[in-house]
């Protein structure tokens, strides 16, 4: 796992991503800058992947602690964060009669 | 990765695959309000697929003590989820520090399981997961806490405080240094890791309420790298590329941020924001004018094009009610109105935007500030609510001023400029902004809410 091929792999995985990263974002609109932050927290916390192996195999009492409330944390961001997105884009409407007070 | 596992490897990673391009196309998907919400979406459905490949994983077998954290986790995230829009910012800077504690949990438990035998490039980057992890975790709630007025808002300056950060900083790197040289030494790693805790206070603590939406974004950029990190400590191609793609996207706001406070980037990047602008205010007193609720409806139904800046006192006042009635009752009178927003109004990226949303105007109304300064000279009206800064013209012509060379909206150039203000008490920052003592500005003195519904009332009793 640690030889350096993959290595070289990841790097190349992070350089590519963080160029589409930076294409892909430059093209939203900055009026949904605030949504924009709170989906890629939610995204961001994928990082429960690696925490649910940690308390999955539940190789120490200090790793299943550790990643017990990482696990927490990471659910947290990834329910509350695509909740509130949702709340967020639902409110931008288009110039149509206002419809509710 | 041994030969027996291929099957049941390469169908969680094909999942992995899949989560990837669903985050990819979640947020492509949000370059238009039209599109954002298959964004959402597809994000979900991604994380899903990345979950439940995890699941699948040879060697769990402790599913028990999963389930329970996730759903506890889901029972903390549903509040959080439903927070008030105007509370958005703390809660952002809240999911900042949870992410970055669940990278920070995770490379630590990973570190005692490894080491000693731990290789030197894994040991540098599980450095950077956590130390960036650690300083994102202390930051951002030292953030939310400002936000929140938990905290003290007003930056906190002593002498040498670039200087003990820097030290700070530089001797956690020390350790990281020795703990990738001789990983044996495990009992230096907790130090490295309180030092960026510690280290995540002390670069918040100067830093004022104006700075927040830079050092939100620049906290959200820091929490995605830690997470990429991490990707390399796991060996997951998936956490790499989510990583990246939260990483880059804190980063692109921060530097659109900071070049809407003219600031330079690695300014931002090493923490020197928020020194306070101790510009004396001169005691002398200038005069202004002011108007009344009554003189200031009377001017907005006669004008034919209205331009409303809001700022964060709008957001304090939550006024932007109010103001959704203000922009109905003079729309039916057929004056054009138009909001203009700075990308640094409020308290993070977007922040008027959300407001304005969350009370029903229309965002075909709200425009950006390089698209609509050409048309403050055509303007009859800039009702100016709740901000500051973002209109000073000092920006433009004072090489002295603190904010000089930082793009502002063109207010000044309208016909006549109103501006709510609670009083002549200089702003947040401290700078005396001489939009106040123009010829064609007029003082609005009031509560940002209050004031508005008064024209609103004023307004409706002209029509009736």
């Amino acid at each position: 796992m640690n030889s350096s091929s993959n290595l070289i792999d990841a790097l190349f995985i992070f350089v590519l991503a963080g160029f589409i990263g930076f294409e892909v974002i430059r093209r939203v609109s900055p009026l949904l800058h605030t949504p924009l932050m709170s989906l890629t927290n939610a995204l961001d916390a994928i990082a429960v992947v690696g925490a649910i192996v940690l308390v999955g195999e539940h190789k120490s009492q200090l790793a299943a602690i550790f990643g017990f409330i990482a696990v927490v944390a990471a659910t947290s961001n990834i329910v509350g964060g695509f909740l509130i997105t949702d709340r967020m884009l639902k409110m931008f409407k288009s110039s149509r009669p206002a419809t509710k007070q | 990765m041994s030969a027996e596992f291929a099957g049941g490897q390469v169908i969680i990673e094909l999942l992995y695959l899949v989560a990837s391009v669903l985050f990819i196309l979640s947020l492509k998907w949000m370059s238009s309000p039209t599109t954002a919400r298959h964004g959402i979406w597809a994000g979900e459905v991604g994380m899903v697929l990345a979950i439940v490949g995890t699941l699948l994983r040879k060697g769990l077998h402790d599913y028990h003590l999963i389930a329970i954290a996730l759903v506890l986790g889901a029972i903390i995230g549903v509040p959080l989820g439903r927070v008030a829009m105007t509370a958005v910012p703390q809660r952002t800077a809240l999911s900042h520090a949870f992410g970055a504690l669940c990278v920070t949990l995770v490379g630590s438990a990973e570190f005692y399981l490894r080491a000693p035998a731990i290789s030197r490039f894994m040991m540098s980057v599980l450095s950077v997961e956590v130390i960036l992890g650690g300083l994102t975790v202390t930051g951002s709630l030292m953030a939310a806490g400002k936000l929140q007025e938990i905290l003290p808002q007003r930056p906190l300056t002593y002498k040498g405080q670039n200087l003990v950060n820097f030290l700070l900083l530089a001797v956690a790197l020390v350790i990281a240094v020795t703990l990738v040289l001789h990983p044996e030494r495990q009992s230096l790693f907790p130090f490295m890791v309180l030092l960026a805790l510690v280290f995540g206070v002390l670069l918040i603590i100067p830093i004022g309420g104006a700075d927040m939406p830079t050092v939100i974004s620049l906290l959200n950029g820091y929490a995605g790298l830690s997470a990429s990190a991490m990707g390399f400590v796991l060996d997951s191609k998936l956490l790499i590329i989510a990583g990246a793609l939260d990483g880059s996207s804190g980063l692109i706001l921060s530097i659109i941020m900071s070049k809407a406070m003219n600031r330079s980037f690695t300014n931002v990047l090493f923490g020197a924001f928020g020194q306070v602008q101790t510009s004396a205010v001169a005691g002398e007193v200038k005069p202004v004018r002011s108007a009344t609720p009554e003189e200031a409806a009377a001017i907005l139904s006669g004008a034919n094009r209205v331009i409303i800046v809001p700022g964060y006192g709008m957001a304090v006042a939550q006024a932007q009610h109010k103001v959704r009635e203000l922009y109905d009752g003079l729309t039916k009178r057929g004056v054009d109105v138009k909001f203009a927003i700075h990308p640094v109004a409020g308290r993070m990226p977007g922040h008027m935007n959300v407001l304005l949303a969350e009370a029903d105007i229309p965002y075909d109304r709200l425009v950006e500030m390089d698209e609509i300064n050409g048309d403050f000279p055509q303007t009859d009206v800039a009702l100016v609510i709740g901000a500051n800064d973002v209109t000073n013209p000092a920006a433009r012509s004072d090489t002295s001023s603190p904010i000089y060379g930082m793009p502002i909206l063109d207010v000044d150039k309208a016909h006549t400029v109103m501006v709510i203000k609670r009083s002549m008490n200089p702003g947040f920052a401290g700078i005396d902004n001489p939009l106040y003592y123009l010829d064609n500005t007029l003082m609005l003195f009031g509560d940002a809410k209050a004031f508005v519904g008064n024209i609103v009332r004023e307004l409706g009793g002209v029509h009736s």
